[in-house]
């Protein structure tokens, strides 16, 4: 590992920056999600995803899956961090023709491998890809990232009881537990209870972590790897704040889909140390 | 200066207003800010029930409550309405229960979000099941009266409603506007334009341009594609003797194939059917997005001219 704790918080506090300026630039997007699932991102790909940017159909790559396709800055910014997409291309978010469209789009983007954009359907791609790496001899692994209000919907759980009975200890999950989703907090929309002791009846293999501790996040991305949790699916429940590093976002449901204005945008450049107060 | 609303503002509107029959009841997937059932929520809590991000499940929650005598307005995005499409068929419309579904931010219109947001399919897919009127009105006012008409109705609907503002045409015209009736707004002998939801606004420009060519176009609201009112249809077919569809849809099952069913079964007059030209949308502006999938003002009117050129 050649990435220090502190160069990971680097990576991901630039990545935040571009978050903030992508959706102030469209004027529209998701900034909740994305700030609440950067930490995770940063360290994923900085440390641990086979992958060859220059080569991004590398047929043994590690694939990642944004299952909460809405959450598509943050999956844009560590792209441009990582040098599959420029950061010239980050200015494309939603305009006509470029690459970074609404949602990750897996026909539009390099670096992208799931057309998202529909809720609970990520996990089910992840163990199609996870069995297909089986079949294939490959030690390519598919790591899918969905939300918890994601969690609602009844295919996930379709998917979550399929791969653990096919013992796919090649996928693994990380869930963005920010506690908020479209309309309001997850505990007003849909009370989803015991989280890890569902996994866990599910016959997953379960770790909770602090998904801003980039230290937490490190051991929680160990506990993934680790060969004893590799005899079925693993998902690592990473307890996060929507919008996560911009005080007036940090767990406001206004801000799961709305830009900041320029004032707002302006004030989040100074939080994020990109300009002096 | 025209007033501009969104449709699925006059769907929320008609909520409130029919919140007094107490047997209606107000079905959420966590989209209500959006669909705009949010403002029921707010006022009624007790009869509104949250099914979180589960579409499936709501809709037969909704069965459950219609067959218990209540009458239940579900609603969620166009597009996650079609994940539910089953539970609609033998849930719904096979028993005839009358559940009322609502699709907000349908069609490419709905602009940024993209291709995974963009429903160009809900109108053919609900068109193809017994019992399910299918309706896509143009303004607040319009889609605000055909809601409020649906508890009498006593059988499944389906409605799409819009994102973004559009021309507001039925201020103080509420009485004119009845489930499967079309509404001819403008009249000319030349070629008729039939046009649902956003494209209504749309297909009035084309007649204006086409207008200052000299000709003259009759363009109809068919806010009810299902059941299609085919009684309008021959009259202006034999009045026009050329017609054109506009929907932003895909230009396979929507209002063109209502349309043209109609025609071959009774009347003859050539049809040009502007439509999604069957391919995916993509990140866009809702104006960017008419142009790109050929589908604006300028696209009706060449059309218009091309219907005559064939009759
Ligand atoms: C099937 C489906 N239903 C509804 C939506 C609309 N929608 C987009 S994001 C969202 C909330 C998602 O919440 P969560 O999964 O918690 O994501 P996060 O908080 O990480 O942004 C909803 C309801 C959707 N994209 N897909
Ligand atoms: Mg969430």
């Amino acid at each position: 590992m050649t990435k220090s704790i502190s160069d990971l918080e680097e990576i991901a506090r630039k990545c935040r920056v571009e978050i903030v300026k992508m959706v102030h630039r469209a004027q529209a997007g998701h900034p909740g999600g994305s700030l609440s699932e950067i930490d995770l991102l940063a360290a994923l790909y900085a440390t641990r995803m086979r992958v060859r940017p220059d080569e991004p159909k590398w047929g043994d790559r590690d694939l990642f899956i944004l299952s909460k396709g809405h959450a598509s800055p943050g999956m844009y910014s560590i792209l441009a961090e990582m040098g599959f997409i420029s950061h010239e291309d980050l200015k494309s978010y939603r305009v006509l023709g470029g690459i970074c469209q609404g949602h990750v789009d897996m026909k539009w983007c390099p670096g992208v491998d799931f057309s998202a954009g529909s809720l609970g359907m990520g996990l089910s791609f992840g163990m199609g890809c996870a069995t297909a790496a089986r079949l294939d001899g490959s030690d390519r692994r598919a790591f899918v990232m969905i939300g918890d209000g994601e969690m609602q919907e009844g295919s996930v759980w379709e998917a979550a009881m399929a791969a653990a009975h096919h013992e796919l200890g090649n996928l693994k999950v990380i869930l963005d537990r920010n506690r908020i989703q479209n309309d309001d907090f997850c505990e007003v929309q849909m009370r989803m209870f015991d989280i890890p002791a569902k996994w866990k009846a599910f016959g997953w293999n379960v770790k909770e972590i602090d998904g801003h501790n980039m230290t937490e996040v490190m051991e929680g991305l160990d506990f993934l790897e680790a060969p004893e949790n590799c005899n079925g699916p693993s998902i690592l429940i990473a307890h996060t704040i929507k919008g996560a590093g911009i005080s007036y976002m940090e767990n406001n449901p206004s801000f799961h889909g709305a830009a900041p204005n320029d004032e707002q945008f302006h004030q989040a450049m100074i939080e994020l140390g990109e300009v002096e107060a | 200066m025209t007033r501009m609303a969104a449709t699925r503002d006059g769907y929320g509107q008609a909520l409130l207003d029919l919140a007094g029959n107490e047997k209606v009841v107000v079905l959420e997937a966590d989209l209500g800010k959006s669909t705009k059932s949010l403002h029921f929520r707010k006022a009624y809590p007790d009869r509104t029930i949250s099914c979180g991000i589960g579409e499936q499940n709501m809709l037969l929650v909704g069965a459950g409550m219609a067959a218990s005598g209540y009458i239940p307005f579900a609603s969620t995005f166009a597009i996650f309405t079609e994940r539910a499409f089953e539970q609609m068929r033998n849930g719904i419309a096979r028993p005839n229960l009358a559940v009322h579904l609502c699709g907000s931010h349908g069609g490419t219109h709905t602009g940024t979000d993209g291709s995974s947001a963009q429903s160009i399919e809900d109108l053919a897919i609900f068109r193809t099941l017994p019992n399910v009127v299918v309706m896509h009105p143009c303004d607040d006012v319009s889609t605000r009266v055909l809601t409020m008409q649906l508890p009498a109705l006593g059988t499944p609907s389906y409605m799409r409603t819009a994102r973004n503002k559009t021309p507001v045409l039925y201020d103080g015209r509420e009485d004119e506007i009845k489930i499967g009736k079309g509404i001819i707004l403008t009249e000319g002998n030349d070629v008729a334009i039939v046009a649902c939801g956003v494209l209504v606004s749309e297909s009035l420009k084309a007649a204006e341009s086409l207008k200052a060519e000299g000709i003259h176009a009759t363009v109809v609201d068919m806010h009810t594609l299902k059941p299609i009112d085919g009684e309008l249809i021959d009259t202006i077919a034999t009045r026009c003797g050329a017609l054109v569809t506009a929907e932003d849809h895909n230009v396979i099952g929507g209002l063109g194939s209502a349309v043209a069913e109609h025609l071959v079964a009774n009347i003859f007059a050539p049809l040009e059917m502007v439509g999604v030209p069957d391919r995916f949308g993509e990140s866009g502006q809702a104006d960017e997005m008419l142009e790109v999938m050929q589908i604006s003002a300028h696209y009706i009117a060449l059309a218009a001219k091309k219907a005559i050129s064939r009759k």
